[in-house]
């Protein structure tokens, strides 16, 4: 069965023509319009759009220009641009945008001859640990159809994990790839900040965002990052570097490789089920021959309160573009100002109106220094102790996430412990450091993720870390409960 | 009632002429079908990016350099943040903070109207994006049209206290400014068509008062004459309405270009929190001594400096150097007939005398012109070594400036060399005299003023071409035979 494949053998078979782009993509579309229905990882497929990609990947096999991922279904989340696909942020108020362009990431992956099989569900705007914020579907884990895939690019992994996609795309703010792949179970990474273009990604902290890869191996993942990353001079933010390259992924080892483990995040309010998944992969790499050690860098305590003033701050910037003016949604209303009030009114989700709200506080005259001042001084301190963690270990490791995959609507009463889910994978993106999340085994039949975190600019050595990683935990691959 | 100083704070706008727009690559021009210079970036379309233009930059530190400020050697933008239809992202790319613009602390000399110069200090000059424009649509309703959103703006503020205090400074600088950035050629100066707008603050205080009275701004100013009539208004409007023992409201007025009168469009409440922050999609400017050295050697000579050397130097008056330096293409023609061995004087009569008015008359500018510096020196030297007459070589320009042909060439082909030859005009003259014996016995009887008659009636002979020099002589020479 084709959606059982990775997306390394599925490209394999394709460029032997031992499977066709339509046939794969087709069979993928199948077990879409079979399970989705549940799972409600999609919010737009469009058979008609996914057989104009796997034409145009044929036509580059036949060609004989096949790359390493030409004719592989690919999952987007939507809120990458796609030219001519409705791109909505689960949001009222872009529920029927169609897009000009495409995000440089949408364009890299038809250059690379992906095939697009849908758009994903999200928390709206990205705002979020659940996918339920999103103003259309609630996302369901596919390990436990009763628990959440985690967020906010819940709809991509859970696609990923279901085999509704080998390979999916995410944007990750705070955690919001890395936290989904772990409660499902799958590989997701985070490149350096800049290393991926966000152009055509819809904003939500610009300081913080960054797009990456779902796969369910790390071999799949590094392919893919290696198809979307490398400068783009349309977005200034770019790093001046080349795409992350693959050619050394398996020539690593854990022999000798120093690993930092995080003091902070195998605490008290670390399930005691996570912590001894960590601790039981821990075990199995110093068997592999690594060095492992724990590390305490107690700024990393500040990362949630910090992340909760400056992502919010740059939100409340960046969606005030959404007036009813130009695109999206318009209500009607008094006189400009209140055409533009009605608008957002009804556009937006409670959600989304609380962090514009707690946004335009932090940076309100009075209250700018002692909020978005204080917390980008803190952001610099906690880059600072983490920058100087790398002179002595080559990764830093915790648990992704402090939970395994919790009960839907469990956590939207409790709203702060909804945001402590994202502890452990917020450095990250404080610093702008490349990370990844890969399953390093099961508590009670639900995933656990174990987060690797690396320097700037050090994607390539991760990914080869990560790859020797995996393959040191036999155990924790495991299919979900799906036909 | 007490006598009252004014204090006039000066705002200026100024679109740079760059051909794309700041952060994207829609091309910059005047008018044209509303939102056909737009693309996803500058529309404010969901998930794009801006890049700033580096010549923008460019221009901008240039500015700054001109106006001696001081230069941020790390400069960052900040979002503007409020909601209005013309403005895209719901944020405007500005620049915030004392210190942060790319110029501050700079200054700029005027003339003063009791001779000598006046230091006008300049708080900041930054660049920031422009908005579209919001229009009212003949069938009802409004739209915006964004050709103009996006557009590099630079933005040059005064000091606070302004030093500027009456209507004729603040049209003076205004004048000065326009003419630094044309010089420049970061701006082309066209305030009709916006691409420079100016919105002066004035108020008024009692003579010798220590604070500050109440500022009205003024929008809506096109020229430099409705900038001067404008500050002059508003000082008389608050002049009166103190007299009368009321305050000045703080507000925002419009100007009646018709009426030549200001009107209130809106008072001002409270200020409004724009809650600035570093635009995080931008990274920060950094520059080096170096680049910015490199930049200083782009600086064209500017037109005060011009003129003081013009009056200086060459020994031109105010008003010639005035006229001289007012157009930079103008003030390099003089320069390059300077350089060739034209004398200053000569060059700068002739140039602000009839060629400024053929210029003027064919609408036609000295770039596009026909006359050459070198042609005009030498038409100078012609007339300097007696070969034609100053009066003939007016005729002479005048043909020059229709066909381009060299001074030379003209005279030749007319044959309108000046006859300095003494055998010829002695022909000439004793056949004037023989044909009016009554001219002569008036001559002869004491009536001397005569020979004027003579004279004139030998140049119409010699159509002008004979010196007048020679002519009088040889008069003087037959009539007293
Ligand atoms: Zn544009």
């Amino acid at each position: 069965m084709p959606t059982r494949l990775s997306a390394t053998r599925l490209a394999a078979r394709l460029a032997a023509k031992e499977l066709g782009v339509r046939e794969v993509a087709q069979a993928h579309l199948d077990r879409i319009a079979t399970l989705d229905a549940t799972l409600g990882a999609f919010l737009t497929v469009d058979p008609d759009e996914t057989m104009r990609w796997a034409d145009a990947a044929q036509a580059k096999i036949d060609a004989g220009e096949a790359g390493p991922l030409t004719g592989v279904p690919i999952a987007i989340k939507d809120n990458l641009c796609t030219a001519g696909v409705r791109t909505t942020c689960a949001s009222r108020i872009l529920e029927s945008h169609v897009p000009i362009y495409d995000a440089t990431v949408v364009r890299r992956l038809r250059e690379a001859g992906c095939v697009m099989v849908g758009k994903t569900n999200l928390d709206e705007f990205a705002m979020g640990t659940s996918t339920e914020n999103s103003a259309f579907q609630v996302t369901r884990n596919p390990w436990d159809f009763d628990r959440s895939p985690g967020g906010s690019s819940g709809g991509s992994a859970a696609a990923v994990a279901a085999e509704m996609a080998p390979l999916a795309l995410g944007s990750d703010t705070g955690g919001s790839i890395r936290q989904p792949a772990s409660l499902c179970g799958i590989v997701g990474f985070k490149p350096t900040y800049g290393r991926c273009s966000r152009y055509g990604l819809v904003a939500f902290g610009s300081s913080l965002d960054q797009i990456g890869p779902f796969a369910r191996t790390v071999e799949d993942a590094a392919l893919l990052a290696e198809a979307i990353t490398g400068h783009d001079r349309r977005d200034s933010t770019s790093a001046n570097h080349p795409a992350i390259a693959t050619q050394a992924l398996k020539s690593g080892t854990l022999r000798g490789a120093r690993l930092g483990v995080l003091k902070e995040t195998l605490g008290e309010s670390t399930d005691p089920r996570v912590t001894q998944g960590v601790e039981r992969a821990l075990d199995a790499l110093r068997a592999e021959g690594a060095d492992v050690h724990e590390v305490s860098i107690p700024s990393i305590g500040y990362g949630v309160t910090t992340y909760y003033i400056i992502a919010p701050a740059e939100a409340s910037s960046n969606l005030a573009r959404f007036d009813g003016v130009r695109y999206g949604l318009r209500v009607e209303g008094k006189g400009h100002i209140g055409m533009m009030e009605a608008t957002r009114a009804a556009g937006f989700g409670h959600e989304v109106k609380a962090r514009i709200m707690i946004g335009t506080y932090a940076l309100s005259a009075g209250y700018y220094d002692a909020f978005y001042l204080r917390a980008q001084q803190v952001r610099a301190l906690m880059r600072r102790d983490l920058e100087a963690a790398f002179q002595d270990f080559d990764l830093l490791v915790s648990p992704t996430s402090p939970v395994p995959a919790f009960k839907i609507g469990e956590l939207t009463s409790d709203p702060l412990a909804l945001k402590m889910l994202d502890y452990c994978t917020i450095p990250a993106n404080m610093g702008g450091f490349p990370a990844l999340s890969l399953n390093c085994g099961f508590a009670d039949g639900l995933p656990i993720g174990l987060h690797l975190m690396g320097p700037v600019l050090g994607d390539e050595r991760l990914l080869q870390l990560a790859y020797c990683v995996e393959r040191a935990l036999p155990d924790a691959t495991g299919r979900p409960p799906l036909p | 009632m007490p006598e009252y100083v004014a204090s006039v704070g000066m705002e200026v706008h100024a679109e740079l002429m760059t051909r794309s727009k700041m952060f994207c690559r829609c091309p910059v021009a005047f008018g044209g079908e509303p939102n056909t210079r737009v693309c996803p970036v500058c529309l404010g379309m969901p998930g794009t990016l801006p890049v700033p233009n580096r010549r923008a930059i460019e221009m901008v530190l240039r500015t700054a350099l001109a106006l001696d400020c001081t230069i941020a050697m790390r400069s960052v933008f900040h979002r503007k943040n409020y909601f209005y239809p013309d403005l895209p992202k719901g944020y405007q790319v500005s620049q915030y903070g004392e210190t942060n613009p790319l110029g501050y602390a700079g200054k700029l000399e005027i003339p003063a109207s009791g001779g000598g110069y006046k230091r006008v200090g300049i708080r900041r000059v930054h660049l920031e994006e422009d908005t579209g424009k919001l229009m009212h649509l003949p069938a009802g309703g409004s739209g915006v049209d964004f050709n103009r959103a996006g557009v590099p703006l630079m933005e040059i503020v005064t000091d606070f206290p302004p030093d500027i205090t009456t209507p004729d400074e603040a049209k003076e600088y205004l004048a000065q400014l326009r003419q630094i950035l044309v010089y420049l050629e970061v701006c082309d100066g066209k305030m009709e068509e916006g691409s420079m707008r100016c919105e002066p603050n004035i108020s008024i205080r009692p003579e010798g008062s220590e604070t500050y009275g109440t500022k009205t701004e003024l929008k809506n100013l096109n020229s430099f004459r409705s900038v001067q009539l404008g500050v002059q208004f508003e000082v008389r409007r608050q002049t009166a309405v103190l007299d009368h023992g009321q305050r000045v409201v703080q507000e925002t007025r419009g100007w009646d270009e018709n009426r030549e009168a200001s009107f209130p469009m809106r008072v001002k409440e409270a200020e409004n929190d724009y809650r600035y922050f570093p635009d995080p999609d931008l990274v920060p400017m950094v520059f080096d001594e170096a680049y910015l050295e490199s930049l200083r050697a782009t600086l064209p000579e500017l037109p005060l400096a011009k003129s003081r050397r013009y009056q200086e130097v060459m020994g031109l008056s105010a008003y010639d150097a005035g006229l001289l330096v007012a157009d930079r293409d103008w003030a390099a023609y003089f320069e390059s007939a300077v350089e060739l061995g034209g004398d200053a004087k000569t060059v700068c009569n002739w140039m602000n005398g009839d060629y400024a008015r053929y210029l003027n008359e064919s609408g036609n500018t000295v770039g596009s012109g026909n006359v050459q510096p070198k042609q005009l020196v030498e038409l100078t030297k012609l007339i300097e070594d007696g070969t034609i007459s100053g009066k003939i070589a007016k005729d002479v320009f005048a043909e020059m400036f229709r066909t381009g042909h060299d001074p030379r060439t003209i005279v030749q082909s007319k044959g309108a060399t000046q006859i300095s030859d003494a055998g010829a005009i002695g022909e000439i003259v004793a056949r004037v005299v023989g044909a009016n014996p009554d001219v002569v016995a008036k001559y002869k009887s004491g009536q001397t003023s005569v020979a004027g008659f003579l004279i004139g009636r030998v140049m119409a002979e010699s159509k002008g071409r004979a010196n007048p020099q020679l002519v009088r002589d040889l008069v003087a020479k037959a009539l007293d035979e």
